[in-house]
């Protein structure tokens, strides 16, 4: 059984206990990427809010091929970044060799 | 293309010829697995696109209303308010097998079923934005977990087209050439054998004929 966790800044990430996930609260992505080594093993997912998944790129990448945990980023109160988007996007361009369905 | 260093005998050419007809099976079977990945992966991605769209506007949505009640209440207010959750969702997670690549499925499970639950805070301490905002999150959250199985289903599936497109490319333009090339060169050279073999018998059977009719020459 898998666990459900936000992590991000305190004021993106308060109102997801609520409703039952695991609030991770970070500032510093070299905070996240400790965290995230720390954790990952218990949680299926993983929302970060795009601010700090900017800053921690490159460790989110190395779950990339693994099938837990997803780290998924969404927009913080900082606002949307583009950066899940462009997420995705990489997959297409990983897939196909080019972004085919930029817009 | 380099020809393989191999002995040009019969029995490499056999070898080298079952080893085509296996790298031309593979080869096939491969193309047509990374043909039906991509076209799962593009419907899917697709999807994760449109989805994204809309999760990222209900989240800022949410957001926005957890703004306000961060401006109408305390920092501390909202903190003690959210601090002990009554409700816990946990996560089970399946795996599909589309095209060998293990995909996730999520079936999520809440400790209690009741939806109220989803409040942890009396209603008379609090700001009616902060329901707002728990609520949003609340309504949002199966679409939260759909976008991550798709997502991550979608980097699963790409870094397994990668992997195929490469091993295509592999097949298509060295391996089966490389063999093609091997097994010309050996048929050649085994050609080449035969006839310097008859070239050598006749030239005996000449001299063997001159040595038994010598007058005739």
């Amino acid at each position: 059984m898998y666990k459900i966790g936000v992590m991000g800044d305190k004021d993106s990430v308060y109102g997801f206990s609520s409703v039952g996930l695991t609030v991770m609260p970070v500032d510093e992505p070299s905070e996240g990427i400790r965290l995230l080594k720390s954790v990952a093993d218990d949680f299926a997912v993983i929302f970060i809010t795009e601010k700090l998944a900017s800053g921690m790129d490159a460790e989110i990448q190395k779950y990339r091929e693994r099938t837990v945990p997803a780290i998924i980023p969404i927009p913080g109160v900082a606002g949307n970044t583009g950066v899940g988007m462009k997420n995705v996007s990489r997959s297409v361009e990983q897939a196909v060799g080019s972004d085919i369905l930029a817009d | 293309m380099a020809v393989m260093h191999v002995n040009p005998t019969r029995m490499e050419l056999t070898n080298l010829k079952r080893k085509l007809n296996t790298a031309r099976r593979g080869h096939k079977l491969l193309k047509d697995k990374r043909d039906e990945l991509m076209r799962r992966f593009m419907e899917m991605v697709r999807e994760n696109k449109e989805l994204r769209r809309r999760v990222e506007a209900r989240v800022a949505d949410a957001n926005a209303h957890m703004a306000v009640a961060r401006s109408v209440m305390s920092d501390t207010a909202i903190e003690a308010a959210l601090m002990m959750p009554m409700q816990e969702m946990s996560v089970e997670v399946a795996e599909k097998n589309v095209m060998s690549v293990l995909i996730p499925q999520y079936r999520t499970e809440f400790r209690t079923e009741d939806n109220a639950d989803i409040f942890p805070y009396s209603f008379a301490s609090t700001s009616t934005d902060l329901d707002g905002a728990v609520e949003a999150l609340s309504d949002i959250l199966p679409d939260l977990m759909k976008l991550a199985e798709i997502e991550k289903s979608c980097q699963l599936m790409a870094a397994e087209i990668e992997k195929t497109r490469r091993r295509v490319n592999a097949l298509e333009h060295v391996m089966i050439p490389q063999y093609e090339e091997t097994i010309k060169f050996i048929s050649m050279k085994l050609e080449e054998n035969e006839r310097g073999a008859t070239t050598r018998i006749m030239k005996v059977k000449d001299m063997m004929l001159k040595q038994a009719h010598p007058q005739a020459y």
